[in-house]
């Protein structure tokens, strides 16, 4: 569904700041796979999504979405195949415009906007409503109600629906849940775990903490300094705890992991 | 206040509400600080008085300077998205080109249209209401225009453009393309001042090149005294403000020039007029608390229980 192939980026090339964020990176995500991918500060898991996504260019290599080789589409035009989640609550929703608003903007997404009233009637905004009733936030009642006057959890949940409110082919969960408070991280998550299940979304999961990326999803991918570290799945990765990937990076970088972040979260 | 020069100030405040309903487009909604305005102004005038001299109908002739203002804003629009220049610098470097377009078009700096048919002759006789025949005609345009981008912004397209303004980094993660949307806003933004500007020429019966000068300030002052009195969080009030603003601008500056208060006199208008901006400015900064909030105050006045609210 998702295929990247020897993916590099470098960031100011060619002067003495040159950051190289991606240093090949080959990932193939099978349809309906939920991967949580987890790395140190730098490891280049956020430039992976943004890449995916398409505001960060690729220097070399490919990225395929359903066999669409959209290593050269402008992101708008990626919006139609990948669903979006930032880590920002105030990132993926528009403060001024209304929830049903929000909402109705996302419904139109990938196909072509005409001048015709974008907000529905009876039928669409009941259907609205339900889509919101399942958050459980409340939102229901509040289509009215401009996004800046909601909470980041709420915001966070209305940002998740309007990811995953047309049929699409990648979900991109970027830190989405870091923002939060720990109760409200913990109903996105849930809330996440269950929409992509029920939708059998692929998903790509960025995350800071090394329990959350081990409790969700079906496989793990650990980077470090902009390549796959590691790739846990399947059997191998239902018997693995924190301090096993904790040794495991060890054993493998010959470095123990100093974000604490990574341990405690 | 003569009758004459209440009926004149009335005229400018409605045709300066376009002007503000354009600049809300661009400043607000698009977030593009956008100087075009100054120049495509006058253009809308020249060009209307260009075909309606050469004897071309005046609503065609209106429509004509309509659209000439919104290629104007397309070419600011276009100077920004396509080879990025700054958004103000890409306004001022059209707003320049088009004087000596302005020029061009007319062939000379001004074109006198009197005894001309314009839009408005055909309801002198119709309407009966004397020297408040302009006056009508204008509201009714203006209100329309007010519906017109009310329903707009509310549309598919419109939802894009207010998110784009906004939040281009979701917009885009909707399938926004800001780029679009910039040409878009911008060409109907400076429609709207090529309007205001053919309407203006009609009813002075004169095209002046050096009449943009200050039009995007008067247009501000208009837009943040809308904001000021109404709020700008809902679309219907913040245009209903660009009206409201712009009639109570003119009014009390036709006020302050027939009292000659504190010695106003007409060449001080674009000394006032700055003033009156930066006052506003600072005045709607502190517009949630202000008493002069009327929306808040009328709110007040009929508030519902919350969770009530249709949309």
């Amino acid at each position: 569904m998702l295929s990247i192939c020897d993916a590099y980026v470098t960031f100011n090339p060619g002067t003495p700041i040159a950051v190289p964020a991606l240093r090949g990176v080959d990932l193939d995500l099978a349809p309906g796979e939920f991967v949580t991918v987890i790395g140190t500060n730098g490891a280049g898991k956020s430039t992976l999504l943004s890449a995916v996504a398409g505001d960060v260019r690729l220097d070399r290599g490919g990225i395929y979405v359903d066999g669409h080789d959209v290593t050269r589409w402008p992101t708008e035009r990626r919006a139609s195949l990948i669903g979006r989640v930032f880590q920002e609550p105030r990132a993926g929703t528009c403060s001024s415009l209304t929830v049903e608003e929000n909402l109705a903007l996302a419904a139109s997404r990938g196909g072509r906007r005409r001048l015709r009233l974008a907000l529905g009637r009876g039928a669409e905004r009941a259907r609205l409503k339900e889509h919101l009733a399942r958050l459980g936030m409340g939102l229901e009642d509040r289509l009215g109600a401009h996004v800046g006057t909601l909470s980041g959890g709420q915001r966070q949940a209305l940002s998740l629906l309007m990811a995953t409110l047309l049929p699409m082919k990648i979900l991109i969960l970027d830190e989405h849940t870091a923002a939060l408070d720990p109760g409200a991280a913990a109903t996105i998550l849930a809330l996440s775990s269950e929409i992509t299940g029920e939708q059998r979304l692929t998903t790509l999961m960025v995350t800071h903490s090394m329990r959350n990326s081990l409790d969700h999803g079906e496989r793990t991918i650990m980077m470090n300094a902009g390549r796959v570290l590691l790739d846990i799945r399947g059997d191998e990765r239902k018997g693995y705890d924190v301090p096993d990937l904790l040794a495991l990076f060890k054993k493998t970088t010959g470095k123990a992991v100093e974000d604490d972040q990574l341990v405690l979260a | 206040m003569s009758m004459l020069a209440l009926s004149g100030a009335i005229e400018a405040g409605l045709l300066f509400s376009l002007v503000a309903l354009g600049v809300y487009i661009s400043f607000r909604v698009l977030n593009f600080p956008d100087l075009t305005v100054d120049g495509s102004f006058p253009l809308g005038a020249a060009a209307t008085a260009v075909a309606i001299v050469s004897g071309i109908n005046p609503l065609l002739a209106t429509l004509i300077g309509t659209g000439a203002g919104a290629c104007a804003g397309f070419v600011s629009a276009y100077l920004n998205v396509r080879f990025r220049i700054l958004n103000l610098l890409a306004g001022i470097l059209t707003m320049v080109a088009l004087y000596s377009i302005n020029l061009r078009v007319m062939g000379r700096p001004n074109i006198s249209l009197y005894g001309e048919e314009t839009i408005f002759t055909p309801f002198d006789g119709l309407l009966g209401l004397g020297i408040w025949t302009n006056a009508v005609v204008l509201l009714a345009i203006a209100v329309a225009m007010k519906f017109a981008v009310d329903w707009f912004l509310a549309t598919e397209i419109g939802l894009a453009l207010r998110a784009s303004g906004e939040n281009p980094v979701m917009a885009r993660a909707q399938s926004v393309d800001n780029d679009r949307m910039t040409l878009i806003g911008l060409t109907i933004s400076n429609g709207l001042v090529g309007l205001a500007g053919s309407l203006f020429a009609q009813s002075q019966g004169v095209a002046d090149v050096s009449m943009g000068i200050g039009t995007i300030v008067t247009g501000l002052a208009a837009l943040i005294i809308g904001e000021t009195l109404l709020g700008s969080l809902k679309v219907g009030w913040a245009t209903l403000g660009c009206l409201a603003g712009a009639l109570l601008y003119r009014f009390f500056i036709a006020l302050a020039l027939s009292a000659g208060f504190l010695g106003i006199q007409a060449q001080d208008l674009n000394l006032v007029t700055a003033v009156v901006v930066a006052v506003a400015v600072v005045l709607s900064r502190a517009r949630r608390k202000h008493p002069l909030h009327l929306r808040t105050r009328l709110q007040r006045l009929f508030a519902r229980p919350q969770g009530q609210k249709g949309a």
